[in-house]
């Protein structure tokens, strides 16, 4: 499976949302209605899925689902 | 995932409240885990008294005041072997002395052990429990820590630190159904107050309106009421078990 796949099955999983609303534009919280502990938690559960490590200061950056991806293509 | 059995991690829980709460926590069907510093054989007591009442219990050694030693426990331990329904952060330990006298060793370790190490657990544990979208988390703290104590700068500092902790975390992790709450025991009889002599225990007695010290197991049940479906609406308190010598 892709990174793009694997990283947008996360954000279904931990949202509890369809696949279809998973866009790579999408807004974690503006579309997908995350909060900070969703965010947390999917910055725990992408560590974990791809063996990086995101700090603080970058998470704050990953606002989309793009960026996530983006963030872990470059960081792999 | 395989359904996972229902287990109370108890830190600390070779003697006194940490075995009452093992014991007590077992009786209430949880798989119990309970850790030890040092020496294995009363935590294997532990082990030993709830399995002949017909309960599952493990003991593990975890020197609580080592960060990367609670990080290894938790990942090869409990994440995804156990489903961790109960922490109960016990463990701890005193170096008391007038704060004048107080070495740097003997603040910080007290500090590392009591309140650092209690954080690194939950830490731990909240990430777990987390996913698992429910959990209990109870800290055991101190009458001391509300009402002073002299000779115990480090310990009550450290126990009331873990009150503000119990607050925050209770805030943070409402959102997935995860309670935090702290039980402050007053004097109780465990190893720690059987060394007093005989003048100080009687000076401790008129200061305790139910005019007895208490026993381990008075704490175990307030722990298990928390952890309990009625304690489910219970969240960042702090309950006292102390014969009413704080109020």
């Amino acid at each position: 499976m892709s990174v793009d796949q694997r990283v947008k099955e996360i954000v279904v999983e931990q949202l509890g949302i369809s696949a279809d609303e998973v866009k790579g534009e999408s807004k974690f919280v503006e579309d997908l209605g995350a909060d900070s502990l969703d965010l947390t938690e999917l910055i725990m559960a992408m560590e974990e899925e791809f063996d990086v490590e995101i700090d603080d200061d970058k998470a704050q950056e990953i606002l989309t689902v793009q960026a996530a991806i983006d963030f872990i293509k470059a960081n792999q | 995932m395989p359904d996972l059995i229902k287990t109370a991690l108890i830190t600390g829980g070779s003697r006194g409240i940490g075995r009452a709460c093992a014991i007590r926590l077992a009786k209430s069907g949880y798989q119990v885990f309970v850790t030890y510093v040092s020496r294995p054989e009363p935590a294997f007591e532990t082990c030993k008294i709830i399995e002949e009442a017909g309960g599952q219990a493990s003991s593990f050694a975890l020197d609580i005041g080592d960060h990367q030693a609670i990080v290894d426990f938790f990942k090869e331990k409990i994440k995804d072997r156990v489903f961790l329904s109960v922490l109960v952060n016990n463990a701890g330990s005193t170096m008391d002395g007038l704060l004048v006298r107080m070495g740097q060793e003997q603040w910080e370790k007290v500090l590392r052990v009591n309140l650092s190490g209690s954080f690194f657990c939950l830490q731990q544990a909240a990430k777990i429990m987390m996913r698992q979208k429910t959990g209990r988390i109870i800290n055991i703290t101190s009458v001391t820590a509300q009402s002073g104590n002299p000779g115990q700068a480090n310990y009550t500092a450290a126990k009331a630190g873990l009150m503000g902790l119990t607050r925050t975390a209770a805030l943070e992790l409402a959102p997935r159904n995860i309670t935090v709450n702290a039980v402050a025991p007053g004097f109780i009889e465990t190893d720690m107050t059987a060394a007093l002599n005989q003048e100080v225990r009687e000076r401790y007695l008129e200061m305790i309106p139910l005019k007895r010290f208490g026993y381990p197991e008075d704490v175990a049940e307030s722990v298990a009421f928390l952890a309990s479906p009625g304690g489910a609406y219970i969240t960042g308190q702090i309950l006292g078990v102390n014969g009413g010598m704080y109020m």
